[in-house]
């Protein structure tokens, strides 16, 4: 095994204890956000992508990293807006501005 | 920029993701957690486009752009009750991404004719059939949401077995390419079958269980987007992936847990009937119809009330009006509290996301454990499009496909009153005695009409 991979897995272990330790603490009111919000997240797949788009390497392989930064970036921007819209709704008190109905 | 700098940006990026969901845990603090992870997000893409391996900008600003625009119109166009598909598209989209890119970073490691190490051989293929897998998957489950395909369960015979069959031939493909990675076209192959794999294991899953689908393709999601961390030895690909695929399992745990089944039950069993609502019982009993009127007068004595939304509230679009009731009745000095079961929407907290849109005050809005012992307090408790959650043979009745379930105990409150269009049994089929009982009211009729009969009658 590579020292790389060692390092990969001994990240991805750790992460899994503070994934569990942070999502647990989230209350039921907000797991739809937590949901759109962490997905959105997951799209740092973006990072990957713009890599493979812009390296040049081959037409075949910029092509698929662009269609990868498009799918990533809908991921993303979605993700994070939508979660936004969602989160600016929840209110202690009922708010006189009936919020937004986009 | 040097590469010591990429990598302390990228640990930066990664504590603004854990610092922005850790703000999650109250929704006081949520709105500005989703800003840092956001802010998160922009750090990691600047810095990536700094990296001197990009030499050609065109393409990716095009992209970008599209991407954004595209999720831009998404995210402002949904409605608050098409969250759930709305979910399982991004989660398709990102699963979509982690292919592509480990494909193009498959060909590029051919063209620099390097020889590749046996991790990177490895997590090549798995990346293609988990992000394939999320990809075809989320969006199967989106159609099946959104009804553009049935919500019925498809079911075939050898259906596990021809599951079991193409991950197997999955794994000696991967195992043929380990032996000569210059075969691309076994990686071809596992796409393929990936694809056909994320149909036939999201079709025999039946509508009412597409809450755990979707927080289970969200968890693959991540996992996705980890092992493309992998093969790419990206630090913050593999913390922040990781971090959303526990997140997708919790998810997926406390919604099987809410309707008492296991994971394997879900995936495998069928359960399930369309959204239509399967036929009326035969069997005739009877039961006490009520007017609006006589609820009204009711409500008008009582002091402590409890609402149970189901699904069928945001189905009849009648959120708004019961939230302008609540308002009346709190007015009015009356205690009024929402009860909300975990699996009441299509999603984990769909509920109070549509009731947050009906501008609902969060701290009104109890989860089951917080209200469960309060129902016997209560004088009136009123469920309103729910029915499953409230069914009291999930705790009696062992022969019951709903046995073991926990329920939001409305029986226990002095009176129940049950908005209802129908006596249809819910998702499970089961028959409810709730709806016999001797303290309980049922008004017939579209949830809207009767709430907003009921709010005139209140006002007055």
């Amino acid at each position: 095994m590579s020292e790389s991979l060692i390092f990969s897995i001994s990240i991805f272990v750790l992460a899994t204890f503070v994934g569990i330790e942070v999502i647990s603490k989230v209350p039921p009111l907000l797991h739809t956000p937590l949901m759109s919000g962490s997905n959105a997240i997951s799209g740092i797949t973006l990072v990957g992508s713009l890599i493979a788009a812009g390296e040049g390497f081959g037409l075949l392989s910029t092509y698929l990293g662009l269609i990868a930064v498009i799918f990533a970036a809908i991921n993303v921007v979605g993700g994070f807006l939508v979660t936004d819209r969602m989160l600016a709704m929840f209110h202690r008190k009922p708010s006189s501005t009936a919020s937004d109905h986009r | 920029m040097n590469s010591t700098l990429t990598a302390f940006a990228y640990l930066f990026a990664s504590v603004l993701f854990i610092v922005g969901l850790k703000m999650l845990s109250s929704p006081r603090t949520a709105r500005r957690g989703n800003v840092i992870g956001a802010l998160g997000m922009l750090i990691a893409i600047v810095v990536t486009l700094t990296d001197k391996k990009i030499i050609d900008f065109t393409l990716i600003i095009a992209g970008l752009l599209v991407g954004s625009a595209i999720g831009l119109v998404l995210a402002r166009k949904v409605q608050m009750t098409g969250m759930p598909q709305m979910v399982g598209v991004l989660n398709g989209f990102g699963g979509g991404a982690s292919t592509l890119v480990a494909y193009a970073e498959y060909m590029r490691l051919g063209e620099l004719h390097t020889t590749t190490s046996l991790d990177v051989l490895i997590t090549i293929p798995l990346s293609l059939l988990i992000g394939t897998v999320t990809f075809v998957g989320s969006m199967v489950a989106a159609a099946k949401l959104q009804g553009i395909m049935t919500g019925a369960p498809i079911l075939y015979p050898f259906q596990k077995q021809t599951n079991a069959a193409m991950l197997a031939a999955i794994v000696i493909l991967t195992v043929f390419f380990v032996m000569n990675p210059a075969q691309w076209y076994l990686l071809i192959f596992i796409i393929v079958l990936s694809t056909v794999l994320g149909v036939t294991s999201v079709i025999p899953i039946g509508g009412a269980d597409m809450p755990v689908v979707i927080s289970l393709m969200n968890s693959y999601s991540g996992l996705a987007g980890a092992t493309t961390g992998f093969i790419l030895s990206n630090s913050v690909l593999i913390i922040s992936g990781t971090l959303v695929g526990t997140s997708g399992i919790i998810l997926t745990q406390i919604m099987c847990k809410a309707m008492n089944r296991s994971l394997g039950n879900v995936l495998f069993a069928g359960v399930g009937t369309d959204y239509s609502g399967p036929a009326a019982r035969a069997e005739q009993r009877t039961v006490v119809r009520y007017t609006p009127d006589d609820a009204a007068m009711m409500i008008d004595n009582a002091q402590s009330i409890i609402i149970v939304p189901g699904y069928g509230l945001a189905v009849a679009q009648a959120q708004h009006v019961l939230q302008e009731m609540v308002s009346t009745l709190t007015a009015l000095g009356k205690t009024v509290r929402y009860a909300i079961h975990p699996v009441a929407g299509r999603m984990p907290g769909h509920m109070n996301v549509l009731l947050a849109e009906a501008n609902a005050p969060y701290d009104i809005l109890m989860e089951m454990d917080q209200i469960n012992d309060d129902f016997q307090n209560t004088d009136i408790a009123m469920v309103i499009g729910a029915n499953d959650v409230v069914n009291p043979a999930a705790r009696t009745k062992k022969e019951s496909p709903l046995y073991g379930m926990p329920i939001l105990n409305v029986d226990h409150a002095r009176t129940v009153m049950v908005f209802k269009r129908s006596l249809n049994p819910g998702f499970a089929g089961e028959d409810n005695e709730l709806f016999y009982g001797k303290s309980t009211m049922m008004v017939f009729g579209d949830a809207k009409t009767s709430l907003t009969g009921l709010v005139q009658i209140l006002k007055k």
